[in-house]
Order: C-alpha cells, then sequence, then structure tokens
C-alpha cells in the first residue's frame, strides 16, 4: 500500500517531468553553491588556524582586537612567558599584508628562526640557519615564489623593498605556501611595528597545563588573552562572520530552490483539482491529501539535494587541481556540512509545500469533480 | 409489473429490510439561494434495493447523490446514513472510507496508475492490510472480467473497461450503499448494458444498495424501484 501511496507522489513528478527537472535543478545548484560556499570558507579557516596552531596549544593576543592583524603583543611578554615552567616554546608572530608587482595580496610572517612553521616545512631551496642573517632576507612559500618569479638568492620586490630570498619552502598550508617570511625584527620595522608581535604562538610541556597558563596570563598581562587552539576557532569573530556569511550565501541560494519548488507543488495542485478529488471521494483524508503534497516536495528536495552534493563535490574536487588556487582550498567536506545541507534542502521544500498543501487539504471534492 | 403492484413490492420490501439510506425534507439551493434545485425530499432506501432516480438534467439527481455521500452540505432537512445523520456525521471519513462507494459517468480514474493501483486506493485511504486488500481486488477482477488487465494503464483500457475498473474500486472498501451517477452515461448501447448487467449482478451478491441517477428508462426500469425528479421533489412510482 505504501507503493501505491509513493506512486501518487513520483506519478505527478513525472507526468510533468520538465517542471519536475527544472526544480530539482535549482535546488541541486542551491546546494552545490552552498557546499562549495561553505566547505571552500570552511577550509580557509582550517587553514588559517593551522597557521596559528603549528606545533603549538595556546594563542595569546591582545584582548578585545577584532582582527589579529590590529592585535599587539610586547616583547617583553614574549620574554616572560617563554620563560614560564609549563612552556616549551613561545614563538612570536607578526601578520602583515602587502602587495607586491600583480599581487595586492601577499601575507607576511614575521618570525623567528625556531619557528615551527621554518622547521616543519619542506625547504625546497636554501637553509633554515641562513634565516635572518641580514634585514633583509626573506624565505619564501613556494607558490608565493611562483607568481614572484623568484629564485634563490634573486631580489624581490616586496611592499616598498626590496629583498633577498634565502630560501624557498613547501607547507601544506596554503596561506604559508603564497606567503612571505620575514625575520620578526624586519618585519616590525617594515610594518612600524617595532618591539610588538601579533600573537605567541605557545607550546606547553602537558595538555592540562593549559587552564593554568591561561590564569597565569590573564593574571600577568591583563590586557592580552589567551586561548587554546579549539577554543579560538570557535570564538574568533572573523571566523565567525565568514561561517555567518557561507551560510546566508548558501541560505539564500536554497531560498531561491525553494521558491521554485512552491512554484513547481502550486502548479502541481492546481493541475490535479480534479485527481485530489478523486482521492477524498475514496477516503483520503486531510493528512494524506496533505503528506502526498509534501512527499511530492521532499522527493524534489532529496533528489536535488543529492544531484547538488555530487555537483559541489565534483566542483571541489575539481578546485583542488586548478594551479592558481593550489594549496588554498581544502576541499574535505565535513559529514555535519553533509547533514546541514540535506537538512536545510528538505526543510526549503516542505516550506515550499506548505501553502500549496493547504490549498490542496481545502479542495471539496464536489465542486472539482465538476472542474474541466 | 404495474407502478401499483411496483409500490406494493416496494413497501413488501420495507417490511423486510431495514433502512440504509434516508432523507427528510432535504433542501439544497446555489448562487446564494438563486437556484433552488432540492425542494423538501423525502426519500428512503432499503438494505440491499437497487433504485433508479430519473429526471431531467439540472432536476438535483447529482446533488442528491452528493449530498447522500457526504460530498456536499444541504441547507436544510436531515440525510442519514444507517441511521447516523450524514452532516452531523462524526466522521466524514468513515463514510467514505467503509459505507458509501461512489460511480460517476466519467470513470474518474486516475490515468498514470494501472488498474490494480486506481482499485486499490479505497484501501490505501482505510489502511487496509495489502494481502486483505489484494484478494479483494482479485475477487472484484474476476467478477468483472478484468483480471488479465490489472497490470495495464488506465490509458490502455476501453471505456467499459474503465467503467468496471471504477466499479471495482468503488466497491473495494464493501461498502454497503453504492451511489452511481449516470455510471453507463458515456458508454455505448452495447458497453452501457454489459457495465450494467455486471452492476445489477455485483450489487445483488454484496448485499448492498443501489441509488443510480440515470437518464436512460430502460436500465431505470430494471431496479427494484424506480423514482423521478420533478419540481425539486422525489415522486413516488405510483405518481409517476
Amino acid at each position: 500500500m505504501t507503493v501505491i501511496f509513493f506512486k501518487l507522489i513520483v506519478t505527478n513528478l513525472w507526468r510533468h517531468r520538465i517542471r519536475s527537472f527544472i526544480s530539482v535543478a535549482g535546488i541541486a545548484f542551491s546546494v552545490a553553491a552552498m557546499l562549495t560556499v561553505v566547505t571552500i570558507l570552511q577550509g580557509a579557516i582550517g587553514m588559517f588556524s593551522g597557521i596559528l596552531s603549528s606545533d603549538s596549544q595556546v594563542l595569546v593576543f591582545e584582548r578585545n582586537v577584532s582582527d589579529l592583524f590590529f592585535s599587539s603583543v610586547p616583547a617583553e611578554a614574549v620574554d616572560e612567558i617563554a620563560n614560564w615552567p609549563m612552556v616549551i616554546d613561545a614563538d612570536p608572530v607578526l601578520f602583515g599584508i602587502v602587495s607586491s608587482a600583480d599581487h595586492p595580496i601577499l601575507t607576511c610572517f614575521g618570525v623567528t628562526i625556531r619557528d615551527a612553521r621554518l622547521r616543519k616545512a619542506i625547504w625546497l631551496a636554501g637553509d633554515r640557519l641562513n634565516f635572518a642573517r641580514h634585514a633583509d632576507d626573506v624565505v619564501l612559500g613556494e607558490r608565493a615564489a611562483e607568481f614572484l618569479s623568484a629564485k634563490l638568492d634573486s631580489h624581490v620586490p616586496i611592499g616598498h623593498g626590496i629583498f633577498h630570498v634565502i630560501g624557498i619552502l613547501k607547507t601544506a598550508n596554503g596561506f604559508e605556501d603564497g606567503g612571505v617570511f620575514m625575520p620578526l625584527a624586519s618585519a616590525q620595522t617594515f610594518f612600524h611595528k617595532e618591539g610588538s608581535s601579533s600573537v605567541i604562538t605557545v607550546k606547553l610541556r602537558g595538555k592540562d597545563d593549559a587552564a593554568l597558563f591561561k590564569a597565569k596570563v590573564k593574571a600577568a598581562f591583563p590586557n592580552l588573552i589567551a586561548l587554546e587552539d579549539a577554543e579560538f576557532t570557535r570564538s574568533y569573530s572573523q571566523f565567525k562572520i565568514l561561517k555567518a556569511t557561507a551560510w546566508a550565501v548558501g541560505g539564500c541560494g536554497l531560498l531561491m530552490g525553494g521558491l521554485g519548488v512552491a512554484n513547481t507543488m502550486i502548479m502541481s495542485v492546481f493541475t490535479r483539482i480534479r485527481e485530489i478529488a478523486i482521492l477524498r471521494v475514496c477516503g483520503f483524508s486531510n493528512l494524506q491529501i496533505a503528506a502526498m503534497i509534501f512527499g511530492e516536495s521532499a522527493v524534489v528536495s532529496l533528489l536535488g539535494a543529492v544531484l547538488g552534493l555530487g555537483a559541489g563535490s565534483c566542483l571541489l574536487f575539481a578546485l583542488k587541481y586548478v594551479p592558481a588556487l593550489h594549496g588554498y582550498v581544502d576541499v574535505t567536506i565535513q559529514p555535519i556540512v553533509i547533514l546541514i545541507v540535506i537538512l536545510l534542502a528538505l526543510l526549503t521544500g516542505v516550506a515550499g509545500a506548505l501553502y500549496p498543501a493547504a490549498y490542496a487539504m481545502r479542495v471539496r471534492a464536489v465542486e472539482a469533480l465538476r472542474f474541466e | 409489473m404495474n407502478p401499483t403492484m411496483l409500490h406494493a413490492s416496494s413497501q413488501c420490501f420495507a417490511i423486510q429490510k431495514r433502512i440504509v439510506l434516508r432523507a427528510e425534507n432535504v433542501w439544497k439551493s446555489y448562487d446564494g439561494g438563486a437556484i433552488t434545485v432540492l425542494k423538501g425530499v423525502q426519500f428512503e432506501a432499503f438494505e440491499g434495493q437497487t433504485l433508479a432516480l430519473c429526471g431531467p438534467s439540472g432536476c438535483g439527481k447529482s446533488t442528491l447523490l452528493h449530498l447522500f455521500g457526504g460530498l456536499d452540505e444541504l441547507d436544510q432537512g436531515r440525510v442519514s446514513v444507517n441511521g447516523v445523520e450524514v452532516n452531523r456525521h462524526r466522521n466524514l471519513l468513515s463514510l467514505l472510507r467503509h459505507e458509501v462507494g461512489f460511480v460517476f459517468q466519467l470513470h474518474n480514474l486516475i490515468p498514470d496508475l494501472t488498474l490494480e493501483e486506481n482499485c486499490l486506493i479505497p484501501a490505501v485511504a482505510a489502511g487496509t492490510d495489502r494481502r486483505i486488500a489484494r484478494e479483494r481486488l482479485r475477487q472484484l477482477a474476476e467478477r468483472t472480467g478484468l483480471s488479465h488487465r490489472l497490470g495495464h494503464r488506465i490509458q490502455k483500457l476501453s471505456g467499459g473497461e474503465r467503467q468496471r475498473t471504477a466499479l471495482c474500486r468503488a466497491l473495494m472498501n464493501r461498502p454497503k450503499i453504492l451511489l452511481a451517477d449516470e455510471p453507463t452515461g458515456s458508454l455505448d448501447e452495447k458497453a452501457s448494458g454489459v457495465v450494467f448487467d455486471l452492476l445489477l449482478d455485483i450489487v445483488a451478491t454484496e448485499g448492498a444498495t443501489l441509488v443510480m441517477a440515470t437518464h436512460d428508462r430502460a436500465l431505470a426500469g430494471r431496479c427494484d424501484r424506480l423514482l423521478e425528479m420533478r419540481d425539486g421533489r422525489i415522486h413516488e412510482p405510483e405518481s409517476v
């Protein structure tokens, strides 16, 4: 019996298959857009978090700053924290944005020679031990070297200065791979932030030391805040804005898809008034009629969601191999994103079927049977 | 059989059988009262009886059938099925699912479904067990000569087959009352005869009451009672 009920649902979709296909395509495009935007942004957030948490568990930065680029952590804090017994490493990092020929945005990392990013990277050219011997020394990420057409020992214009390339390294992180590593002191001078860094990335002796470390930072440096990596990713306002934007853009797309479903369902109800009347005469209840309409929209939404997930995954897979985006796009689709996207698509379908279902429930058999 | 004898026969029937359908002073109008179709209809149908409602187009035959099945609301009066008032019926769904079955002039089948699926719709509505419903359909299909057509789509069936399918569908949930609105009106003479024979045979076997609106006096004459609708009222046989 369920099969017949299901057939009543799909029969109408099949009968108007072009219209149904357009609705499914609308949902699929929306789902693909949402999946792509959300995954790319989450990947970007993940990569940025990766820069910050490279071989460290805690991040120290200025309290109440909206963006880490505006954070200022004094050198004295770095020195003092580095000497605390629970700390293994405390690496100051200064972030800056510069431009170079043809590239309006180039991320600069002001770091020390001991920094984990330099230690853990694969050095394609040069030697880490030569880092920071001269003020104009820079190390380029592989991608940055590529688009700056730089080689080892060459000189490249970055911002208002000319720098000497003493190394080229490869990391798994797109931002780092497309960035420039400067000696911390040079970066402080370049960005007019003498004596300060943006953050301190801290590696602790034990995981249990985190609470004590955070309390100690709060007591010793009231203007600074220490957050564990996961805590930071959750609370950093820029990440929140990015995530909200991604979901909002995707949501708008899905809303458009939902309007398509609503249109299809309204047409579906109007063109089968007589059939609905027959079902009523056969004893179908309001609930059964509504279930049929909602079932129809759910099929459209589910098909759209599945197609959209497939299309979105293919698009992300293709983006991964676009040379210009290499390393910038983390295409790992999180299961929670898939679940949310499917749920949103279903909700959209249900919302789109609300009015048509209400209309169908009001159909009076006696009037509809006169309808030609 | 002359009308007086027919009336006597119906009275005899009434003594033996219980009333399953009753209309008392039923009024119905359309367009805010501008067109009054039924003007105090009085009517009784007995268990297992076959009744033909005759009369010109627009005299209110279909309206009366719709009122009997709870599809429309009356302005005044009372219609009861098996002793329960229809317009105050606590569960109209139960009426449509278990007590009355409809056959229309246009077969009103769902074209994209097969004959079998169309017939099973009332069972789906009533939540009947699949096995029981299929067995019931098998019996009905056998009696209506449609067994070999069960898997066929409605578009592939002839007019007579479609109307026989509509009959199977109407009887699927074993209703006690079959309301037929010009059931042979869209068929040629031969198909019409076949369908009507079948109709009479099945309702007799099922013990159902048939109330049929028709223009065809020849067919109407084969029913237990022939009622004439005139001036918004039903006239009993002796007055026809």
